[in-house]
């Protein structure tokens, strides 16, 4: 897909994302604006998926996903982003965005395998987690022979977890290069600025000393840097060591007043925010 | 009492290194992953034929649950080995995310669990793995009593899509059942018919149920004696079955009172058959240090315990009945 397609893109999955929060109240619209961009930028253009439609329209989904780049969310509260970019991806209709976090519906308040929804291949919501799936994942890969790449999500505050911290001895221990993880380097979470709250210190000089590769992509709000930085990634393949993007982003990005702070990390706009909020974002395939 | 006898003693989890053996030939799907205990888990033998099929994951269990979710994912049959400490409380969130919720084919068999651990003391003796582990939905808890029973029960696994704990432990014990047994997941083994008392035991208080059998039948006591393997899904029918002949019952486990064996066949008592019941189990305490047999002597886990209670429970029996 070209930049502009992407942006416009971007914008209309942040459209839905404020419209989600606002119609059931609650979830997460800091971090999801803030990972807009990386995430379509994977589904839309760097990542190969199976393209065979079923009989109902939408993509063939296999949760082992052979042959394809598999992408893991760790930081499962941005779930509004992955609904919204794996609808416009054709995995399901956008139409079942309006029954996120609501009784009976797919859409779980974090993502979820358990009522089947397509795109998703582990549930996921407690942090720390993901990065081991995904270094299983790519171990699984290596041992099939299976040459696609996985990419794994997670947040800032979510470095505090340990189990992050076996993962990544994991991933540099068999020399998982067909990892690329990313962090999303926002510096904010719930209870407040993630130095403050308990400090990260150098990321990159602590996935390095680990054994990794590290990428800094200094603005993931900008379409144009984050191609180049997935683009980068996949080239490091083949070092034998696992990739680390390190990707600066803003919370809440594409809405002023969601901006600079960590009181939208879980915070839902009333019916004037969210009007305020659509002034902002076009609307340019069609709200759901 | 129908006669049971033995020629050796071996550990149960020397039946789950034979049972990975044999799966390592037959099944290419099968991998085994270990943190740090290879030679604990008697992982050898599977190792040197399928080298490849290894993971080693060093002192980092939650790592370790995290990894075989993401290979069960690709269509691997992950076994996730430790001790049984390491194995349930200390990634109980792990399993319960990426394995249990999301529906991962993962296999986590731990060994050394319990009080016959012995030497190492309450750190180690995990007393409420089957509690946690049957509280979480979808989670199938299996506890075999001998080597032979442990080995089928390790290959019948892989053949199950779903979550398993498979529990056994570190302690050479006599070996009674088949050596070719097939495996059936929930589905109990009747060890003894009998009309007096249902004596429902699991793991190492089998064997120690058939001697309290042989005790209570030269006192004329005719026990029926069942192998409550799998606890969950519990085998609802054998039980009921047993307790509306005989009016009565005994559990027995090398696990806490609270949440285990006897627990769920109080449960499912209490809603079906009222009928007298006792239990033997680690009631609300640590273990410690000491050999296995004095342990499970000190805690009140062996054949004279069993006798003790099935007099308890058939003298209340009794009173019922004369009531």
């Amino acid at each position: 897909m070209e930049l502009k397609q992407l942006q416009n893109t971007a914008s209309q999955v942040r459209r839905d994302i404020v419209r989600m929060v606002h119609a059931c109240q609650s979830g997460h619209p800091g971090g999801s604006l803030g990972c807009t961009d990386l995430v379509v930028a994977l589904y839309f253009h760097e990542m190969t998926i199976n393209e065979e439609k079923g009989a109902d329209g939408y993509l063939k989904f296999s949760r082992a996903g052979q042959n394809e780049d598999l992408f893991f969310l760790s930081n499962g509260h941005i779930s509004p982003l992955f609904y919204s970019v794996l609808a416009h991806r054709g995995y399901f209709a956008p139409a079942e965005l309006a029954t996120f976090r609501k009784i009976n519906s797919r859409l779980q308040g974090h993502p979820a395998t358990h009522e089947h929804l397509p795109g998703i291949r582990i549930a996921s919501g407690s942090l720390g987690q993901g990065l081991s799936v995904a270094a299983g994942a790519a171990k699984a890969k290596r041992l099939r022979g299976d040459d696609r790449n996985i990419y794994v999500l997670m947040g800032d505050g979510e470095q505090q977890e340990g189990q992050v911290w076996e993962a990544a001895q994991f991933a540099a221990h068999y020399q998982l290069d067909n990892l690329i993880a990313i962090i999303d380097w926002n510096k904010q979470q719930i209870d407040g600025p993630t130095e403050k709250v308990m400090s990260n210190k150098d990321l990159k000089a602590k996935y390095e000393a680990f054994g990794w590769t590290t990428i800094t992509l200094e603005n993931g709000n900008d379409m144009q840097l984050t191609l180049d930085a997935l683009a980068q990634a996949k080239q490091l393949k083949g070092q034998g060591k696992p990739i680390m993007i390190l990707m600066k982003s803003e919370m809440g990005y594409g809405v002023d007043y969601m901006m600079g702070t960590h009181k939208w990390h879980g915070a839902a706009p009333n019916d004037e925010q969210l009007n305020t909020a659509l002034l902002q974002l076009e609307e340019t395939i069609g709200d759901y | 009492m129908k006669e049971y006898s033995f020629t050796e003693k071996k550990d149960t989890r020397s039946g789950f290194g034979a049972g990975m053996a044999e799966l390592g030939k037959s099944n290419p799907k099968v991998v085994a992953l270990c943190a740090d205990l290879v030679a604990s888990l008697k992982l050898d033998a599977f190792i040197k034929d399928n080298p490849e099929r290894f993971v080693q994951c060093g002192i980092a269990e939650a790592n370790m649950i995290g990894v075989s979710a993401g290979m069960a994912i690709a269509g691997y049959i992950p076994y996730a080995t430790t001790f049984a400490n390491f194995g349930s409380g200390r990634v109980y969130d792990q399993i319960r995310q990426s394995v249990a919720y999301s529906g991962s084919n993962v296999k986590i068999c731990v060994s050394h669990a319990g009080l016959t651990l012995g030497e190492d003391g309450a750190t180690h003796q995990i007393l409420e793995d089957i509690a946690m582990m049957r509280a979480m939905p979808g989670m199938t808890v299996i506890n075999p009593c001998d080597y032979n029973q442990t080995k089928a029960a390790t290959i019948a696994i892989a053949e199950y899509e779903g979550p398993v704990y498979l529990r056994f432990g570190r302690p050479v014990v006599p070996v009674f059942t088949a050596p070719d047994q097939k495996f059936e997941i929930g589905k109990a083994w009747m060890v003894n018919e009998g009309k007096d008392v249902s004596i429902f035991a699991t793991g190492h208080l089998v064997w120690e149920a058939i001697q309290a059998g042989e005790i209570l039948a030269k006192e004329g006591i005719d026990a029926e004696i069942i192998n409550i393997h799998t606890i969950k899904p519990l085998d609802e029918e054998a039980i009921l079955n047993s307790v509306k002949k005989t009016g009565c019952a005994v559990t027995a486990e090398e696990h806490q009172l609270n949440g285990g064996l006897g627990d769920a066949v109080c449960q499912l008592l209490s809603r079906n058959h009222i009928a007298p019941i006792e239990m033997i189990g680690v009631d609300n305490s640590f273990g410690e240090s000491g050999t296995p047999a004095q342990l499970m002597e000190k805690y009140g886990l062996n054949a004279q315990s069993i006798v003790d209670k099935v007099r308890i429970a058939i003298k209340r029996k009794e009173l019922i009945s004369s009531k």
